[in-house]
C-alpha cells in the first residue's frame, strides 16, 4: 500500500506554493511522455522530483522551464494561472534553469557571463566596476569563492554551476529548477552545493530538483514527489521515507537486493600494473584475477580516470609496465590495449563512448569492425545477427539496428557500449562511472552483468563515486588521491564508507 | 528484439533525408525542360527518316529523285541515309548532291538542260531556301517538287547533345566532389582542390610535353597522367600530416596548400599555358565510348561514384570515416587508427583533384595555372547542396553527385534560357543558401522528432 499523498502541515518552512502543477500532460508523436503530473512547489523548499529514466521527470521540468508546452493539465505561478511560450519567457517571470550540461560561454569571464544580456550598462558602454561588485556580492553571499575576472572554462565543474546559479540570483529567480547537479561532483563539492541550496531556502526561494543519487535526496529534500510511467505518484515529506521505501516506488516493486554480489573464486593474475606513471598519476600499481571486481575508489580528480586511460592506452605513459598474464605489453594506444583484451568503459558515454549521430548498430560495430570483415568488406548479415544477439540478450530498448545512438536512453546507450566489448571477449574490463545517470533499474541490470562476467572469468576494473556501489559491488578496493594508490582494502564486503573516505581525502 | 519500422524513421523518410535533393534535381529539369520547348529541325537520321515518310505517299516512278545538303558531317550522313531507303524502298537510285550552294545549282542546271520534268528533292531545312532560289531561276524545273524535314517541338534542354554537355561539363567538380565528400564527413575541409586541378594540368602537360609534345604515345599520356596524380595525392597526404601529426587545423593547412599550389603552378608553367599534347590526349576530355555515345569523362565519373559509394557505405574504412567525423575521441578510443583515416581521405581528396586536373587539361587541350580557380568553391556547394553535414559525420556519395547535377543543371538551364552570366552567379549563389536551408529545416524537423521520442523523462 501506498502512504497518501502529502500531508500539507508536516513540512517545516511551508509557505504557500509557488509553483503549481495540476494534471500535466504532455505528448509527443508516438509517445505519451507525460500522462498525469501534478505537483506543487513552495517558496523555500526544496523539492525532490525522482523515478527512474523514461517516467517523465525530463519532460516535466522541462514544462516548468518553457522549454516544452504542456497539452493538457494547469500550471500556476503564485495562484494565477501561467504559460510561457520559451525559456526566455520562464526566466522572465523568475524561473532559473540549471542544467546538467552548463549553458555558459567558457571563453568569457565569470562576470561576463554573470551579466550575459543583462549587462550593467552606463550611455550604451558596460558599466565594469559595477558589474564587478554586484558579481562579488552575489558569490559572497553565496559563499562561494571565485574571482569574477577569471575565465568560466578555467572553473572546476563544481564552480561552473554556483555561477551558474549566481546568475539565477542575479536575474531574480523564485523558482530554481536543477536536473541532476551532483552528477558531476565529488562528495566535498555536493556538501557546499547543498550550503548553497540551503541558504536560497533561508531566502524562500523555491528549488525543484531532479536526481538520481538517493542518498542526496534524502539529505538536502524536504518533499519528494515520485514519477512512474508518466505520472506522479504523490508528493511525500523526506523525512517519512526511507531509502529503500523510496526505490520501491520509483520501481513499483521490492527490489530484492540493491548490490547483487556474487562471490566467485579468483583464478589467475591477468592484468599487472607496476609503477605506472603519466599525466597525474604517479606510481600505480595493482593487480587483478580472473574473476575478480577491483574497485577504485577516490574522490574526483584524484587519477582514477587517468589510471584507467593509461591502462588502455588513450594517454601517454611516461614509466612503467603493463603486463597481461604474467607477460609485459606495449600498449600505447586504445588499439592496442583493444588487441590485447583490455577495454574501457568511458565515464563519459556521450563524449567519450558513442558516436552520437551513427546507428546503435554502427556504434556496437564500430571496434568490431576488423574482426568481421575480410579485406575491409563489412560483412553486413554477420554484423545485423551479432547486434541483434547482444539486443536480446542484453534487453537493450532500442528501436531498430538503424536508430541513432543519440535517441536511446542513458541506460540503453551504456548497455550498447558494454555490448561492443563483450562482443569482443575482451578478458579484463575496465568501467568508468558505469551507473552514472541512469536508473535504478539499469543499474540493477548492469550489476547483474558484471556478475555474470566475473563468472565468465573476467577481470573488472570498477570505478565509481557512489560509494555504496563500489563497497557492494567490489571484491577488493583501492583508494586513490593525489594521482597515487594510497590504500587498497582487501576485503569489500566487510569495509565501510567512513574507512574509504579517510584514506582518499589523503 | 528489435521492433523495426515502429519508432525508427521509415525507408521512405530515410530516402527522403538522403536524396530530398533528388527531387529538387527532378523540379529542376523538369522547369528547364519546359522553359526550354521549342522547334527544333532533325539532322542526320533523323531527318533522313523523315524525308522518307513523306516520300512514302509518292509515286516515284520516272521521276528523278535528288538529294541535296551542305558539307559536313551531318548533312552527309542525311544524304547516305536517305539514298540508301529510297534505293530499297523504290528501285530508283537518286542523285546525291552535297558540297557549297555552287554546286547544288550546277547538277539542278543539268537536269533542267536535259529535259527533266518530274522531279522530286530533298534537302535539308538550312538548305531548303538555298534550293527555292535556284528552282525559281529554272522554270524548266518549276514542277519539282520540294520536301524537307518536318520540325518538331521538343526541349532542348532534353537534347542528346545538351545532357551530354551538362554531363561534361560537372565531370570535373564532380571527381572533385568525390573526395571533398569524404574530406568533409570526416569534420575536415580541403581548400586546395582548385589549386590543385592548375597544378596536375600544368604538370602533365609539361610531363607529356617532355615525353614527346605533340607525338607523344599513349603509354607517355597515361604515364603522364598517373605521376601527376600520385604527386597531388602526395601533396593531399601532406595536408593530412599537418592536420593529424601537428593538429593543425583543416581550414589553415589547406589554405596555405593551396597558395603553395597554386604557385608551384605558375613557377612550373613559367606562367603560360602549356600547349604542346597530342591531339589523342583530347580523347579523355572530349571523346566519346563508341557504343552509347557516353562521354568517357563520364564514363569516368560513374566508375569513382559507385567506387566511392560502396568505399563508404560498405567498408570499414568507410564506416571509420564517419565515425572519426561524427567523434573522433570516441572512434579512437573504440579502436579507430584515426590519423591513418584522416590521412587516407586527404590523400585521396588530393589524388582526385590531380584526375580532375589532367581531364581538364584534356578538356582544353592544355594546361595552365589559371585553372580551377574558385572550383573548390563549387566543390564545396556540390557536397553540401547534396546534403553532407559541415559539421562532418554525415554524408552520402550518391547525394553529392546530386548537388553536382542540380548545380551543372541551373548553370546550363540558364545559359539556354539566356540569362546574363552576371544574374546567374547571383541565382546560383541563392540557390545554394536555399538548398542548405532547406536541408536544414527537414533535418531539425527530423531531430526534434527524434529527441522527443528517445527521452521521455
Amino acid at each position: 500500500m501506498m502512504p497518501s499523498p502529502g500531508s500539507e502541515s508536516a513540512v517545516p518552512n511551508a509557505g504557500a506554493p509557488l509553483l503549481r502543477l495540476e494534471g500535466i500532460r504532455k505528448e509527443f508523436p508516438g509517445v505519451l511522455a507525460v500522462r498525469d503530473a501534478s505537483l506543487d512547489v513552495r517558496a523555500g523548499e526544496v523539492h525532490a522530483l525522482v523515478g527512474e529514466n523514461g517516467a517523465g521527470k525530463s519532460t516535466l521540468i522541462r514544462i516548468v522551464t518553457g522549454a516544452h508546452q504542456a497539452d493538457g493539465g494547469t500550471v500556476e505561478l503564485n495562484g494565477s494561472t501561467a504559460r510561457w511560450p520559451s525559456p526566455l519567457a520562464a526566466a522572465g517571470a523568475g524561473i532559473a534553469a540549471i542544467y546538467q550540461e552548463l549553458d555558459m560561454v567558457p571563453a568569457l569571464s565569470v562576470r561576463a557571463n554573470l551579466f550575459l544580456a543583462r549587462e550593467a550598462t552606463h550611455l550604451g558602454f558596460i558599466a565594469a566596476t559595477e558589474e564587478r561588485k554586484r558579481a562579488r556580492e552575489v558569490l559572497t553571499r553565496m559563499g562561494v569563492d571565485v574571482d569574477p575576472g577569471v575565465r568560466v572554462g578555467d572553473l572546476e565543474v563544481a564552480q561552473q554551476q554556483l555561477v551558474a546559479i549566481a546568475r539565477a540570483l542575479l536575474a531574480e529567480a523564485r523558482l530554481l529548477v536543477m536536473d541532476e547537479p551532483t552528477a558531476a561532483l565529488a562528495s566535498g563539492e555536493v556538501e557546499r552545493l547543498f550550503g548553497v541550496m540551503r541558504e536560497l531556502r533561508g531566502r524562500r526561494i523555491g528549488i525543484l530538483f531532479v536526481s538520481h543519487r538517493l542518498d542526496e535526496v534524502m539529505a538536502i529534500a524536504d518533499r519528494v514527489t515520485v514519477m512512474r510511467d508518466g505520472a506522479t505518484l504523490g508528493t511525500w515529506p523526506a523525512c517519512e521515507l526511507t531509502r529503500e521505501r523510496l526505490v520501491e516506488l520509483m520501481v513499483g516493486r521490492p527490489l530484492d537486493q540493491e548490490f547483487p554480489k556474487v562471490h566467485i573464486a579468483p583464478g589467475l593474475e591477468v592484468l599487472v600494473v607496476r609503477n605506472l606513471s603519466g599525466g597525474r598519476v604517479r606510481d600505480a600499481s595493482l593487480s587483478i584475477r580472473a574473476g575478480e571486481v577491483l574497485g577504485i575508489a577516490g574522490l574526483v580528480g584524484a587519477g582514477r580516470t587517468d589510471l584507467a586511460r593509461l591502462i588502455f592506452g588513450a594517454d601517454p605513459v611516461d614509466r612503467g609496465e603493463i603486463l597481461l598474464d604474467g607477460r609485459p605489453v606495449a600498449i600505447r594506444t586504445p588499439r592496442d590495449a583493444i588487441r590485447n583484451g583490455v577495454c574501457l568503459l568511458t565515464e563519459d558515454r556521450k563524449a567519450q563512448g558513442l558516436v552520437l549521430g551513427l546507428s546503435a548498430r554502427d556504434n556496437f560495430a564500430l571496434p568490431n569492425l576488423d574482426r568481421w570483415s575480410p579485406w575491409g568488406w563489412v560483412r553486413r548479415g554477420k554484423e545485423l545477427s551479432e547486434f541483434e544477439r547482444f539486443v536480446a540478450g542484453l534487453r537493450i530498448r532500442v528501436a531498430g539496428p538503424a536508430q541513432p545512438a543519440r535517441d536511446l536512453s542513458g541506460g540503453n546507450q551504456q548497455k550498447l557500449l558494454l555490448a561492443r566489448w563483450l562482443e569482443r571477449d575482451s578478458r579484463v574490463l575496465i568501467f568508468d562511472e558505469p551507473t552514472r545517470g541512469i536508473d535504478v533499474g539499469a543499474k540493477h541490470e548492469i550489476y547483474l552483468l558484471i556478475n555474470e562476467l566475473v563468472a565468465r572469468g573476467k577481470a573488472i576494473v570498477m570505478i565509481s563515486s557512489d560509494l555504496p556501489e563500489v563497497l557492494g559491488m567490489s571484491d577488493r578496493i583501492l583508494v586513490m588521491h593525489g594521482g597515487r594508490v594510497v590504500g587498497e582494502i582487501p576485503e569489500a564486503a566487510a569495509a565501510t564508507q567512513e574507512q574509504v573516505l579517510r584514506l582518499a581525502v589523503g | 528484439m528489435t521492433d523495426t519500422g515502429e519508432r525508427g524513421p521509415s525507408v521512405l523518410s530515410r530516402l527522403l533525408r538522403a536524396y530530398g535533393m533528388l527531387g529538387v534535381l527532378v523540379l529542376l529539369a523538369v522547369f528547364f525542360s519546359v522553359a526550354t520547348i521549342q522547334e527544333q529541325q532533325p539532322g542526320g537520321e533523323a531527318a533522313a527518316r523523315s524525308v522518307a515518310r513523306q516520300l512514302e505517299g509518292t509515286q516515284l516512278e520516272g521521276a528523278t529523285v535528288v538529294i541535296v545538303g551542305r558539307g559536313g558531317d551531318e548533312d552527309a550522313r542525311f544524304a547516305d541515309t536517305l539514298a540508301r531507303r529510297v534505293r530499297e524502298r523504290t528501285g530508283v537510285v537518286p542523285l546525291v548532291v552535297t558540297g557549297d550552294p555552287a554546286e547544288a545549282r550546277t547538277a539542278l542546271g543539268r537536269l533542267a538542260e536535259q529535259g527533266v520534268t518530274r522531279c522530286v528533292i530533298a534537302t535539308t531545312q538550312a538548305s531548303a531556301g538555298v534550293v527555292r532560289s535556284i528552282l525559281e531561276q529554272l522554270p524548266a524545273l518549276a514542277g519539282a517538287r520540294v520536301l524537307i524535314p518536318a520540325s518538331y517541338r521538343w526541349p532542348t534542354f532534353l537534347l542528346p547533345e545538351n545532357l551530354r554537355n551538362v554531363a561534361n561539363q560537372i565531370a570535373v567538380i564532380a571527381i572533385l566532389a568525390v573526395g571533398m565528400t569524404m574530406v568533409i564527413v570526416t569534420g575536415g575541409i580541403d581548400l586546395s582542390v582548385g589549386s590543385l586541378i592548375a597544378l596536375a594540368a600544368v604538370v602533365t602537360a609539361s610531363l607529356i610535353g617532355r615525353m614527346g609534345g605533340e607525338g607523344a604515345g599513349t603509354a607517355a599520356m597515361i604515364l603522364g597522367g598517373m605521376a601527376t596524380m600520385v604527386l597531388c595525392g602526395a601533396i593531399g597526404a601532406f595536408s593530412g600530416v599537418m592536420i593529424t601529426r601537428f593538429k593543425v587545423p583543416p581550414f589553415i593547412a589547406t589554405l596555405a596548400v593551396m597558395q603553395v599550389a597554386s604557385g608551384l603552378a605558375y613557377i612550373i608553367s613559367a606562367g603560360r599555358p602549356v600547349y604542346r599534347l597530342p591531339q589523342s590526349f583530347v580523347l579523355l576530355g572530349r571523346g566519346a565510348d563508341p557504343v552509347l555515345g557516353i562521354p568517357w569523362a563520364v564514363l569516368l565519373m560513374g566508375v569513382l561514384y559507385a567506387t566511392a559509394h560502396v568505399l563508404m557505405a560498405r567498408t570499414t574504412l568507410g564506416r571509420y570515416i564517419y565515425a572519426v567525423g561524427g567523434n573522433a575521441e570516441a572512434a579512437r578510443l573504440a579502436g579507430v587508427r584515426v590519423a591513418a583515416v584522416l590521412l587516407f581521405v586527404y590523400a585521396a581528396c588530393g589524388a582526385l583533384a590531380g584526375l580532375g586536373g589532367v581531364v581538364m587539361a584534356s578538356q582544353l587541350r592544355s594546361g595552365a595555372p589559371t585553372y580551377g580557380v574558385m572550383y573548390e568553391l563549387y566543390v564545396i556547394a556540390a557536397v553540401v547542396v547534396g546534403g553532407t553535414s559541415l559539421s562532418g559525420g554525415e554524408g552520402t556519395i550518391p547525394g553529392t553527385l546530386v548537388g553536382a547535377f542540380i548545380i551543372a543543371v541551373i548553370q546550363n538551364g540558364m545559359n539556354l534560357t539566356h540569362v546574363e552570366s552576371y544574374t546567374q552567379k547571383v541565382v546560383l549563389g541563392l540557390v545554394i543558401l536555399g538548398a542548405v536551408l532547406l536541408d536544414r529545416l527537414k533535418q531539425r524537423g527530423m531531430r526534434r522528432r527524434g529527441r522527443s521520442q528517445g527521452s521521455g523523462g
